[in-house]
Parts: structure tokens; sequence; C-alpha cells
């Protein structure tokens, strides 16, 4: 307990320790099924079957093709044996700065997120169907019996503007790609990446105004906290319900932020080849498109913290569920953390897969109309959004 | 959308509907398009999840075509005499006529007065073939021939797809295919 590691805590240090792995393994994961599902489920919906030829043969003439899972092995390893492509007059520092622009934003932005409720380990090991663990039960009880800590890699009091200032940063590896590849088609997609990412980045900025209004802070546990209130005494206060029109402008302008279509000017394949990436090759170019993934997951991972309610299941307290009806079903410690998380993977889920329908589904905008749409819609609707908010506040209502 | 031309009257030249600002934000268009992928999507993945197979495809070497037609020009077949040897004279006309030259015969004689050459060696690269059926137009005497199944053509190494004499003459062992006519252009 006394036990310390640079001044730090050591349970405390442990405990960050795994849960920024888990965090960090938890969004390379979700970029690997994103890799996965961009194949499959496209072809899908368009009456194909995808991916499903690369695989390990087994012993007895089977091959373990994992429903295509394992075409993203091969990709990894064809792009790690590939030639590593470069122009002839690049610049090297930018040229390669700019893949970790576009790659480490995304995964640090998610540092803020909460992913369940307090978890007490002296109490989480009580449940039946983790006693059987060796070892840690003991530990806790005896030694820590009141540590406990939340399910957040970063307890920062300025979360969203945290998310907002990394993923501000992203732009850069766009513009900085774009720039040191010294080619044309790749100017032309960065240029085009930077212009719609800061028009965009806007409107994204106000619509989330309204619910920093509403909920009075920009603390992501302390948002998801306030979402687990009921208005009427039935309705959870998921930002969704609070703020409808605030969700749509929110999921426009973020699809536009990740350059997915319908927003796919920066790396429109029929007119500039691959935008700002055209020049990257190998290993560098799945880096790029690994990029893209997880920023579809981190999108997904912020629309439903901010409008879904994060980790929170509907009426589901600390102990279980409170029924707006009068009712109460108790749940272990363990149960509880359990669902939350899994309701916070749910959401995270169904929103990749909406992301990915979408982009599916959509023909791309013309340059001009993205402009028009950035500019002349979503701005307007989003200061109307937020002067309609700030009304109803001041005026005493939510 | 609507255009006016000087000196005439107001005339809607297209007939298309005037896009209000709640058509032009999209939402209603965008939920119709992910809604229809998404029929299609869930139709297919309640396939998949009943072990069926979802989608539209035919997934080629495993599966071929159950309504191919009869006259599809597929793998190629020499045509046995009575006593089981090829009927090939070895005139080399359909070596000479193929586009992608991917006909080797060597002649060699036959033991029979009448019949006179045989082909010693007849091999087809399935892997240079571009199945235009050119062959068997040109051949006189009806020896080779294309069946309609493309069952089994395929291969992962180039050079086990050059079919020897054997093989052309034995396919029905690797087809379960029955050939009675010719290809008929």
């Amino acid at each position: 307990m006394e036990s310390s590691f640079l001044g730090i805590n050591t349970v405390t240090f442990i405990t960050n320790f795994l849960l920024a792995t888990a965090v960090f393994l938890f969004m390379f994961m979700m970029g690997a099924v994103m890799s996965w599902s961009e194949r499959k489920q496209s072809a899908q919906l368009q009456d194909r079957i995808g991916a499903n030829r690369a695989s390990i043969p087994l012993p007895g003439g089977k091959k373990f093709a994992m429903w295509g899972f394992i075409n993203n092995l091969a990709d990894a390893i064809k792009c790690l044996i590939k030639e590593d492509f470069k122009p002839k007059a690049y610049d090297l520092l930018m040229y390669n700065l700019a893949i970790f622009f576009a790659f480490i934003p995304a995964v640090l932005a998610v540092a803020v997120v909460p992913f369940a409720g307090v978890v007490k380990p002296a109490e989480l090991f009580q449940a039946w169907y983790l006693n059987w663990i060796p070892l840690l039960p003991e530990y806790f009880t005896n030694n820590l019996p009141d540590f406990s800590f939340r399910v957040q890699v970063a307890n920062l009091n300025v979360g969203l503007l945290f998310i907002f200032a990394v993923g501000g940063i992203n732009v850069f590896g766009a513009i900085l790609a774009g720039w040191s590849s010294n080619n044309k088609f790749s100017m032309m997609g960065g240029m085009r990446a930077a212009s719609q990412m800061i028009s965009y980045e806007v409107s994204m900025g106000l619509s989330l105004l309204g619910l920093i209004f509403i909920y009075g802070q920009v603390d992501m546990w302390e948002l998801v906290q306030s979402q687990q209130n009921l208005a009427w005494g039935w309705l959870p206060k998921w930002g969704i319900f609070m703020q409808p029109v605030a969700f749509f402008l929110f999921l426009a302008a973020a699809i536009a932020e990740n350059k997915r279509m319908p927003f796919d000017l920066p790396e429109a394949e029929s007119e500039i080849i691959s935008g700002y990436f055209t020049e990257y090759s190998g290993f560098k170019m799945l880096l790029f498109m690994f990029a893209e993934f997880i920023e579809i997951v981190f999108v997904a991972v912020i629309v439903s913290t901010l409008f879904f309610g994060g980790f929170s299941v509907p009426y589901l307290t600390d102990v279980g569920f409170q029924w707006p009806w009068g009712g109460f079903t108790a749940l272990s410690h363990a149960s509880v953390v359990i669902l939350q998380l899994l309701s916070f993977t749910f959401k995270v889920l169904f929103f990749c897969w909406l992301l990915q329908q979408m982009r599916w589904s959509l023909p791309r905008f013309r340059y001009d109309q993205l402009m028009s749409l950035g500019w002349k819609i979503l701005l307007p609707l989003s200061v109307l959004n937020l002067i309609v908010t700030v009304l109803i506040v001041a005026l005493g209502g939510f | 959308m609507s255009y006016q031309l000087p000196g005439l009257p107001d005339m809607e030249y297209l007939d298309r509907k005037k896009r209000t600002f709640f058509d032009q934000i999209y939402i209603k268009e965008i939920g119709r398009g992910v809604l229809i992928t998404s029929r299609h999507f869930f139709r297919n993945l309640w396939k998949w999840l009943t072990f069926r197979k979802g989608g539209v495809v035919i997934l080629y070497p495993e599966e071929t075509r159950p309504d191919m037609s009869p006259n599809n020009r597929g793998r190629h077949v020499l045509v046995q005499r009575t006593d089981g040897s090829s009927r090939c004279v070895a005139c080399k006309m359909c070596a000479t006529v193929c586009p992608a030259s991917c006909i080797t015969i060597e002649a060699e004689e036959s033991e029979d007065p009448i019949i006179q050459k045989r082909p010693a060696v007849f091999e087809i690269d399935m892997s240079r073939c571009i199945f235009c059926g050119f062959c068997v137009e040109a051949c006189p005497v009806d020896a080779i021939r294309m069946v309609a199944s493309t069952e089994k053509l395929v291969g992962y190494n180039r050079f086990k797809m050059v079919y020897d004499k054997e093989l052309l003459l034995n396919w029905n062992k690797i087809v379960n295919d029955d050939v009675v006519h010719g290809y008929n252009p």
C-alpha cells in the first residue's frame, strides 16, 4: 500500500497502466474490426460475399479463414514486405512525421473518455463468476478494501476541450502528407483536407456548445454522470433527447472531419488518385488507412459518449436497476460494471456500423456542395440550435 | 431547377422538383439510402447466420453455375474414336488459327494407312487460352470440341495448366458432364 514508484502509488500506477493499455488495445482491435467490416459489410449490403479467400491451411485439408479476418493478416504481411517507394524529391522529415500526426490524435483523444463507472476491486471479485480467480480477491479484500478507480485513462476536467484540441491536430497529418510528397495530386488532397476539416470543425464545436450549456461542464466523466439523470422520472437525459438537432449536425460534421464518404473529397479516388497519401506505399499507406478506421471508432466513441449516455444503461444505478415504475432489481457490483462495459461497447459498435453503412450508401459530394453544406447550412443551423438552447436554459428549462 | 430563356415565358424545361431547405440538409434522403442498404445488409446477414449463402455470387472454383448455357465455351475436349484414340489428324489448323498461340501439336505417323497422321503431343496451355472457340471451328474432322462446363479450370501453378493429350481425351474423369454436340458458333 505504501510502496510507490516515482512518487505514484504502485497500485494506482499499475491500474492506470493497465487501463491505458486496454484502451489502446481496444482502439486497435476496433480498427482491425473496422478494416474487416469495410470489406465484409460492404459486400453484404451489395449482395456479395466479401473477402473469404485468405486463409491459414489446417491439417486435414481445412482452411482457417475466420470469415475474412485472416485477410487483415495477409494485408499486413503484404504491406510489410512491399517496396517502400518514396517520391524523388520528398521532404524526409515531414513525409515521415505526417503519419504520426494522422495516427496518434484519434488514439490519444480517447484517453479522456470513460469506458465504465467506478470499479471497486474488493467488491468486484466477490461475484460468483469472478471469485475463482486465484490471489486477486484475497489481495484486494485484505490489503486494499477501499481502493477504487474509474475506467477512464485520464481524469481531465477539460475533457471535451482536450478532445477538440487533440482532434484538431489531425488536419496537420493530411496537410503535411500532401505537401511533403511533392506531388500535385497529394497537394490537392492535402489542401482539400485542410479546408474541409477546418470548415467543419467550426460547426462541430458549435453544435456541442448546446450540450455544454445544458450540462454545465466539459468534464467527460461528469457529462456521462449527468446523462444518467432522468427527466420526468422516466426519460434518461441523454444528449440525443436534450439536443436532437445537435446530434445530426455533430454526426455530419464528424463524418466530414474524418474524411469519410460522403465527404470523401481529400482522397477522392476517381479525381485525385488517393489524395494526400498517393505517394505513400507499403506499411505507411496501411497506417494511413488504419488511422482512418481508428478515426471512425473515435467518432463512434465520442457520439455515444456525448449523445447516448456513454457507458450508462438506462435506470441502472450502482446497486441495480431502479425501474421508473418503482420496482428494483438488485445486481452485484461486478454485474453493474460488466453491463456498463457492454453498453458502451454496444453503442460504439452500433455507430461504427452506422458510419460504415452511410459510407457505402452515399455518393460523394461535389466540392462546392461540400463547402456550401458546411458554411451555409450546418453552421447557421448549429448557431440557431445554440441560440434556442441558450434561450431555453436562460428561461429555466432543462 | 428552372431555366428561363430571354424572350420566352416562364417555362420549366426540366421536370425536376425544386429542392427545399429540408431537402438540402439531406437527412431524409440519407435515411432512405441507409434503410435500403440496411435491408440488403440484414437480409444477407440473416442468411449467413442461418448457414445459407448471403448474396447472389457464385464462389467459382467450388461452385459452378447450374444455369450455364449449353453453348458456353468451356473446357476443351478431344473426341475419341471407337477404339479410344484421338480423332485428331494433326493437321495443325487449330494451332494456326489460335490467336493466343496456346496449342502445341507434334505429329507422328499412324499405323493405320487410312488415318496416316496422328498427334504425338497435343497440348493446350489453358492459362493462355482465351476461349474464343476458333480451334473448334477450324477443325476439319471435329476432333476438338468445347464442353459447357468450366469446372476445375483453375490452378495455382501455371505449369500445371498445360493440358496434355491424355487429359483432353479423358476429360470426363475430371468433369461430370456430357458432350454430344460440338460448339455451335
